[in-house]
């Protein structure tokens, strides 16, 4: 019944574990079993190991949290010897995240990753770019059509580029992103944000700027996914702030195949089941037989 | 063991110093000294829980010791017994307990809170030092299990006036325990490298999530990058590098 179909990938239900919140599982198996997730999104992975950024990571704020991680993973051969194996027992949809400061890292991740098993990868472009000063390559639309473009060459799998809200215009990236051949899209990667120690009299964050998200960002979120939906074809997954199946099903009315929950398991490291009998329990209250029936309903003429 | 997520009831709920607070909670607990758990008395806000230490367990139930330091732990401190708490817990890896000879442990202020079970559960001879701020306080939790109770104070009021670090002789000891402020810890380290002294530290760092998922505790040690949350907070000494 909450079954979908995403880029030609069958997932049991909606509900996505996001990048970077959800490790590569091993921490929640613990509280539940894995194969209940509609699929997981592996926390991003790069050609290289990375240690990531020093200095405070975490900073909570009203509704959320700042985060300034810097991408820490051990690179793409320890994840596809030590971690996948271990995740491919599960009976839900793997996504590998992939991140780069070049296109050409991005390339031969995805390459990497295109001998695998996993079926669907999603391109974190909010990365940032060392050839162009660091400014990510998800604000400005050419330079996202240009990495989208060549890694979709290369890439034998579905790909979804994960775009981020910090786009200059957001409608405009997704069209350009999807020009270059994405498959699919999910937003909203976190919001540009900061905080500042006013008695150390400096930033919270060595890099000064980190990621917002949480609760706190979701009626931005969903506007920005509401306005995607509504300008592409292809099929969208929602993020942002997601805390409950009330919030999971305002992103299916606005267009969403799918939803993936991120800060929120940081609250319940269940919650991403409580959504998901939400969801079930909504779709039997509300005579919903398939999320196809209000997958973007608030678009359509009556 | 297994970490779970659960409520349960707070059973007291007391004021033990001017800012420090003795919450027991229960029931059925279980975990080791220095592992800790993440507590939340709320719905949504403040968003994050908050990382407590076991301070002790009896027959199930759990004891925390903590201090008011922002809007969380001032929440904890308003909760009364019969009120419900969030656990998720144990989690973390805490302090090797089957060691030979004689154990010193160190402490900074509310840094004693993980180190009361610790003493209870160590079968060795232990002393213990502990520095304070103004005054001593629930050292009479701690006075049955060691040998030797060593205090300071920043106040000159009880103990030696100063540092705790200044009374402190590592050479005593075949291992060394420490929580407390970072700065105390570096220098009973240093110590302790050059009585060439082993010695073990209770790491803190901003948590999230608390179970090693993401990655907001990790820090940089002679291994590699390590989850204070999930392989510490309790660190061999030599592990740790400072970037400074
Ligand atoms: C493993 C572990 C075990 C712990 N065990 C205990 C225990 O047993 N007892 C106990 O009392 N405490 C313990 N702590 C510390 C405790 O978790 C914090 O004091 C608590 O989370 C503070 O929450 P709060 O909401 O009261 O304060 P907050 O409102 O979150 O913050 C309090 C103050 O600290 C500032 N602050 C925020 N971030 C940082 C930062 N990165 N570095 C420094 N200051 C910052 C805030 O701006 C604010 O002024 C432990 C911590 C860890 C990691
Ligand atoms: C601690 C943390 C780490 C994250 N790491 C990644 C990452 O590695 N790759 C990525 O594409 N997104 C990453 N994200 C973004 C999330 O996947 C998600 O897009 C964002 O948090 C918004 O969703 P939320 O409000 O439900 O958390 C991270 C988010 C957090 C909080
Ligand atoms: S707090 Fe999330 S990994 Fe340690």
């Amino acid at each position: 019944m909450t079954s979908v179909e995403i880029c030609g990938v069958e997932f049991k239900n909606p509900v996505i574990a996001a990048s970077g919140t959800f490790g590569f599982g091993r921490e929640y198996e613990k509280f539940y079993s894995l194969s209940k997730l509609g699929g997981i999104c592996t926390k991003g992975i790069t050609l290289h190991e990375r240690h990531g950024n020093s200095g405070t990571r975490i900073h909570e704020t009203t509704g959320g949290l700042l985060n300034s991680i810097g991408l820490e993973n051990p690179g793409v051969d320890v994840f596809i010897e030590e971690e996948l194996p271990h995740m491919e027992k599960y009976d839900t949809v793997i996504i590998a995240n992939v991140g780069g400061s070049t296109i050409e890292e991005y390339i031969m991740a995805v390459e990497k990753l295109n001998k695998t098993n996993i079926p669907m990868f999603e391109l974190n472009i909010s990365c940032p770019n060392v050839k162009q000063g660091g400014m990510a390559f998800g604000i400005k639309s050419d330079v996202a059509f240009k990495v989208v473009s060549e890694v979709k060459k290369v890439s034998k799998k579905p790909l979804v580029v994960k775009l981020s809200p910090n786009a200059e215009n957001i409608v405009d990236m997704a069209y350009r992103c999807c020009e270059a051949g994405a498959d699919g899209l999910s937003l909203v990667n976190t919001f540009s944000g900061m905080a500042i120690d006013i008695y150390g009299k400096k930033p919270v964050f060595e890099n000064t700027i980190a990621g917002l998200s949480g609760p706190c960002i979701k009626p931005i979120a969903l506007r920005m996914v509401y306005e995607v939906c509504s300008a592409v074809d292809i099929p969208v997954i929602g993020i942002g702030g997601i805390m409950d199946y009330k919030d999971a099903i305002e992103f299916i009315m606005s267009g969403a195949y799918g939803v993936q929950i991120g800060s929120g398991n940081f609250v319940k490291p269940d919650i991403c089941l409580d959504i998901i009998s939400g969801i079930e329990k909504f779709m039997k209250d509300e005579g919903i037989k398939s999320l196809k029936e209000i997958r973007g309903i608030i678009r359509r003429k009556s | 063991m297994d970490p779970k997520y659960c409520s349960g009831v707070v059973f007291s709920n007391t004021q033990v110093y001017e800012n420090i607070y003795e919450m027991k909670v229960g029931e059925n607990f279980k975990g080791q000294p220095g592992q800790f758990y993440m507590l939340r008395a709320w719905n949504r806000e403040p968003f994050l829980s908050r990382p407590i230490s076991i301070s002790n367990i009896e027959n199930g139930t759990i004891i925390f010791l903590y201090e008011i330091k922002g809007k969380g732990t001032e929440l904890f401190s308003k909760l009364r017994s019969g009120d419900s708490i969030e656990l998720l817990g144990p989690l973390g890896t805490g302090f090797p307990l089957g060691i030979e000879g004689n154990v010193g442990i160190v402490a900074g202020g509310i840094g004693i809170a993980p180190m009361v079970y610790l003493c209870h559960k160590l079968s060795t001879k232990v002393d213990f030092y502990a520095g304070f701020r103004e005054k001593s306080f629930y050292m009479d939790k701690i006075e049955k299990n060691v040998e030797n109770i060593y205090i300071s104070t920043d106040s000159g009021l009880e103990g030696h006036s100063g540092f705790i670090t200044e009374i402190f002789q590592p050479e005593k000891y075949s291992s060394v325990y420490t929580c407390g402020p970072l700065p105390m810890m570096r220098i009973v380290l240093d110590m302790c490298r050059k009585a060439n002294v082993s010695a073990y530290i209770s790491m803190e760092r901003r948590m999230a999530c608390g179970i090693g998922a993401c990655l907001g505790c990790s820090i940089l040690t002679t291994s590699g990058m390590r989850k204070v949350c999930k392989d510490g907070p309790v660190f061999k000494g030599e592990e740790i590098v400072f970037n400074d």
